[in-house]
This record gives structure tokens, sequence and C-alpha cells, in this order.
């Protein structure tokens, strides 16, 4: 021990280690309380709404394709599938969008047309116009990880709001607000 | 008699009940399931799908999610690796709609540098701390 430096470390210097290992504890424990955002937003809110042309999801009615969203007036693009149990609790809400005015267009995610048109006999349909998107790639091009999903284009085809998980009576009036936005 | 009339009511009851356990559609994706032809482009697509985060189960890369986004993502992953676009590329339009999160790969940002940068300074710290201890002690063992 006696060919230690002769010059001892000053007092506080000696507290440094135990100051960091809390400081590190007090890290862990915030990462452990706080609950963690699990959504994986869209990289593209902001930007232009990538172009796909989606054929009809059921027959007699209208495919999707991305032009009819730059026609000048906003719309709400709702990505949804008859499996998704959270699409049967927004039902109401787009049906109330719907009567509002606001035009819907629908992406059917990796459905079937029986199950499909079964959801929305049972659900109602507030769809202008509904697109399969049965191999989810233009599901994949939007930056949309899961159903459903709620997109807010402006009159001009960029996207300016993404909406995850389903839309419940106390999100309308942000959405209302979102449209309105966009249709300055 | 009234045994088999049960166990028929019991099979229609259950028929019955089965759709309203409606589960996803399978993927019409051609390459969720079905590896490509071209073992080198499987080969390519298969370490790009290893290093990409399902988006639905999150801890899982989306060659070992059954998760349906999952077999969506590897169906294009490979559709795109055999009509000769580069991985890194694929990669780069994944990361451009989902972010950063969806790769596993990291990359050196404005936002991750300190994570490359913090051990090599700590490495040089410690070099620098040694040599003057060991350095001072190798000087006095010379003179003695």
């Amino acid at each position: 021990m006696s060919d230690l430096p002769a010059h001892k470390p000053r007092r506080w210097v000696i507290w440094l280690p135990l100051a960091l290992f809390l400081g590190f504890i007090a890290l862990v424990l915030i990462g452990l309380l706080r609950p963690a955002d699990r959504n994986v937003a869209s990289a593209l809110v902001g930007k232009p709404m990538p172009a796909f042309d989606l054929p009809p999801a059921l027959p007699g009615r209208p495919g999707l394709n991305s032009k009819v969203l730059t026609n000048g007036t906003p719309h709400l693009v709702n990505i949804f599938a008859s499996w998704c149990v959270p699409c049967r609790v927004e039902a109401p809400q787009l049906a109330a969008l719907a009567e509002a005015g606001v035009p819907i267009e629908g992406i059917s995610v990796r459905d079937s047309t029986e199950n499909l048109q079964a959801f929305l006999d049972e659900n109602g349909d507030p769809y202008q116009r509904i697109g399969a998107d049965d191999d989810g790639k233009v599901q994949l091009s939007l930056g949309s990880s899961g159903v459903p999903e709620t997109y807010v284009i402006d009159g001009k085809g960029k996207i300016v709001y993404q909406h995850i998980g389903e839309i419940r009576p106390e999100h309308l009036g942000l959405l209302l607000d979102r449209l309105k936005e966009a249709s300055r | 008699m009234t045994r088999s009339l049960l166990s028929l009511l019991l099979a229609i009851g259950l028929g019955t009940a089965l759709p309203a356990l409606a589960q996803e559609e399978q993927s019409t994706a051609p390459y969720a399931y079905r590896q490509l032809d071209n073992p080198a482009e499987e080969e390519r697509a298969q370490a790009l799908m290893e290093s990409l985060r399902c988006l639905q189960c999150q801890g899982q890369s989306i060659a070992d999610s059954d998760a349906p986004i999952a077999g969506s993502m590897r169906s294009l992953v490979r559709e795109r690796i055999a009509a000769g676009e580069d991985p890194e590329a694929i990669r780069s339009w994944l990361i451009e709609r989902y972010g950063d999160y969806v790769s596993y790969a990291p990359r050196i940002t404005s936002l991750t540098w300190p994570l490359f940068a913090v051990p090599l300074v700590l490495v040089l710290l410690a070099f620098a701390l040694l040599r003057r201890r060991f350095g001072a002690k190798q000087d006095g063992g010379a003179d003695a």
C-alpha cells in the first residue's frame, strides 16, 4: 500500500461513483415506471400520400385510387378490416363523421369480400370508396403499422395527421379540427 | 337417441359460433411463406428480413414473426430483391415510412452518435489514466 500516489483525492470525489450509480438507478426506474408508447407512427405525416391504385373491395363499388385525394377537399383515409375488433368500436364515430359531410375512403387490409360485406352490414358503411389491400402493400407504403388507423389528407394529397387506433367519441373534435385546418 | 340428438345440437351450435371468431385472412402476398427460387437472392432477402422489426410483435424480426403484417413485409422484401433492388435501398424505403425503429441495424445520426462516441472516449480516458499510473511506476522501477 505504501507505493500508492502520495496525493489524496479530494473528499467529494469519493462520493462520485455512488452519485453516478444512484443516477443510473433513477434512470432505470423512470424507464420502468413510465409506460412506453408502443405505437409506431408513420414518418410520412407532412409528406405527400404515396400513389396507389387499389381494386374495389366489393363488387359494384369503386376501388380507391390515390388521385381522388387530390381533388381539392380534405379526406379521411381509414385503414380497417373486418377481423379487427377496435374497428367495430370506431364505426359509430366514422358514421358521425360521414354524416357531418366528411368524405371517408376505406382501405380494407387482408380481408375477404364475404367477411367485409358482413362487417359493413353489421356496423354500417361510411365509405365512399373501399380499396382492397389484400397483400398489405399499400398499408406498408403508407407507413401504417396496424388497424385501425385514420389519415387526414388535405385537398392536395398531403398527409397532415395520422390517428393510430380506434376513433373514440372524444377524438371527434380533434379530427374535425384537423380537417378544418387541412381545408384552409 | 337423445344423446345423438344432443351431440347434433352441440355440433350445430359450435358450427354457428365459429364465424363470430373470424380470424385475420392470410395475406395474399405471394412470398410471405414462400422462399425465392434463386438461393442467392433468398439469402440476401433472409439477411435483410432478420434485421427488420415486426411492427406488431415488436421484439421479433419479420423473419421470426408469424404476424400477418410481417408476412406482408417479407413478401415485399423478397419481391423487391427478386426485382434486383439493393437490400439497403429496401431498408431505407421502410425507414422513410416507419422511422429508424423498423430497422435493427443501428445508424449513426445526430441523435445516436454519442452511443458510438462515448465508449471510444472512455477507452481513451482509461488508457490515459492507466498510463499515468503505471507509466510513473515504471519510471520509478528504472531508477531503482
